[in-house]
């Protein structure tokens, strides 16, 4: 069962999670999704800021999950793929919207708005960004 | 000065059932049912109306080509809210960057609730109270297994900002027509609606539909001929069509508007997304008459004109047909999955 705590966790990342909202260092011009609060390059002299990414990127590696953790198992086999974003970004993320056979390095894709998963019948559901084939 | 649609998007899902598929599970004969409908979008797993919703309203933003903060109001109509208490609304909101300065509110009224959130957005926009609004419909509706509804009851979003400045269409007059009729109905609880049969289309769909096109056509002063296209809820392929010939509407009028036996009954979002389809192909000047179709029952009526804006936008986002045809078929077990329909799983 969620708890409260686990509400006021997931609370958090709802904008970051819909919108595909990062963080850019304006100093070196790094950007990282997560958000983060330092640049792990230039460290104290980094100046980070808030980014929204375009969503288009590449798959840079991905894995077809057959086993799935909890929450997860209607969807097997799915596809988790590290994908580059254009501005730099690694992000992981589920591709949806094909099958993991045409799946492959390079290929280019596009966030998608989705469910990422329910917690349980009556808890919350979690919405974010899965990416698909680029049309 | 008038205020109308500054940017529109639709949302189909990919996954498609063939109505051949399903009327053979329940020994009926597929090839009358297919005479009826091909076939009907179902929603992955993953998608369900807030998801479809935002795709349209990220859609109609990119069209609009406006900041999202500059949204006021965000209002969307379902009878398949993923929550009873939750507003669906918020998460568009969110979604598309418009929060928190908006107005915002999830409407039900069956298949009308779509229309009603443009028009309270339009009137919105007309007191001067927001630049912008977002509204629309969007739905996964729901068909109890072996029931006349599991052939048609489908899957789509359509979502437009709406203003008063670069519109790619404006609203020249909107009408409503309601009374109490209950055609079709779902109780707090219950996992699928019941309908009156044969009694859903004389007293509720004609009478309303009629009533409401009637009564914009009177009151703008126009006539069937003054309109290019005429798009009406599509619950089937029969009910638009005989609507339009008691109305002395050509069918060739109808057609680009009526996308039901493509895609199925999308319910909030069936009127809206045969507008989506007119406007991916109308050329400025036109003229659009729109009455969608609501149970318990009523009709909103529109009457719209096509401006020269249409050219720059209309390519800014997937048009109508490219998800009409970008589809991967499932069978029947796979669609009872995909819908929750198989009990006791874990």
């Amino acid at each position: 069962m969620p708890t409260e705590k686990a509400v006021a966790h997931h609370w958090r990342r709802f904008s970051e999670r819909y919108g595909l909202i990062g963080s850019r260092c304006t100093s070196c011009k790094h950007y990282f999704y997560p958000t983060s609060i330092i640049c792990p390059k230039c460290r104290r002299k980094g100046k980070i800021e808030e980014f929204k990414f375009s969503g288009k990127g590449n798959i840079f590696s991905y894995t077809t999950i057959r086993i799935a953790p909890e929450g997860f198992e209607k969807y097997t086999p799915y596809v988790v793929a590290i994908v580059e974003l254009e501005e730099g970004a690694m992000v992981v993320s589920q591709v949806v919207d094909c099958s993991p056979d045409d799946v492959s390095i390079g290929m280019p894709v596009e966030s998608t708005f989705r469910k990422i998963r329910e917690e349980g019948k009556s808890g919350l559901i979690l919405y974010g960004f899965k990416f698909r084939p680029l049309k | 000065m008038k205020a109308g649609i500054v940017g529109y998007g639709a949302y189909i899902p990919r996954l498609r059932i063939k109505s051949s598929n399903i009327a053979k599970v329940w020994s009926a004969d597929p090839e009358l049912e297919a005479k009826m409908i091909n076939e009907k979008t179902v929603p992955n797993m993953d998608e369900d109306c807030a998801t479809m919703a935002v795709e349209a309203a990220r859609s109609a933003i990119l069209r609009a080509g406006i900041d999202p903060m500059k949204i006021g109001a965000v209002y969307i109509g379902s009878e398949s809210h993923p929550y009873v208490v939750k507003s669906t609304s918020s998460i568009i909101g969110e979604a598309v960057g418009a929060t928190p300065n908006m107005m915002a509110a999830d409407l039900e009224f069956a298949c009308k609730a779509g229309t009603s959130a443009i028009q309270i957005v339009n009137s919105h926009v007309l007191a001067g109270k927001i630049e912008y609004g977002l509204a629309g419909g969007s739905d996964t509706a729901q068909g109890r297994p072996g029931d006349a509804l599991e052939y048609t009851a489908a899957a789509g979003a359509a979502m437009f900002v709406v203003g008063k400045k670069d519109v790619v269409a404006t609203i020249d007059s909107t009408l409503s027509y309601v009374t109490d009729t209950p055609d079709f109905w779902r109780r707090e609880g219950e996992e699928f609606p019941r309908h009156g049969g044969r009694f859903t289309g004389e007293p509720g769909y004609f009478k309303h539909i009629l009533g409401a096109t009637e009564g914009i056509l009177s009151e703008t002063g126009t006539t069937v001929k003054d309109y290019d296209y005429f798009v009406f809820h599509q619950p089937n392929a029969k009910f638009p069509l005989s609507a339009a010939k008691m109305l002395g509407i050509p069918k060739e009028k109808v057609l680009t508007g009526l996308l039901f036996p493509k895609i199925g009954n999308t319910y909030s979002a069936a009127s809206i997304l045969g507008l989506c389809n007119v406007l991916d192909t109308a050329t400025p000047g036109s003229r659009i008459l729109m009455t969608s179709f609501g149970s318990g029952a009523g009709s909103d009526s529109f009457t719209m004109t096509v401006t020269d804006k249409i050219g720059d936008r209309r390519d800014m986002a997937a048009p109508v047909s490219q998800m009409i045809e970008r589809k991967e078929y499932i069978d029947y077990a796979t669609y009872a999955r995909y819908k929750e329909k198989i009990k006791g799983v874990l």
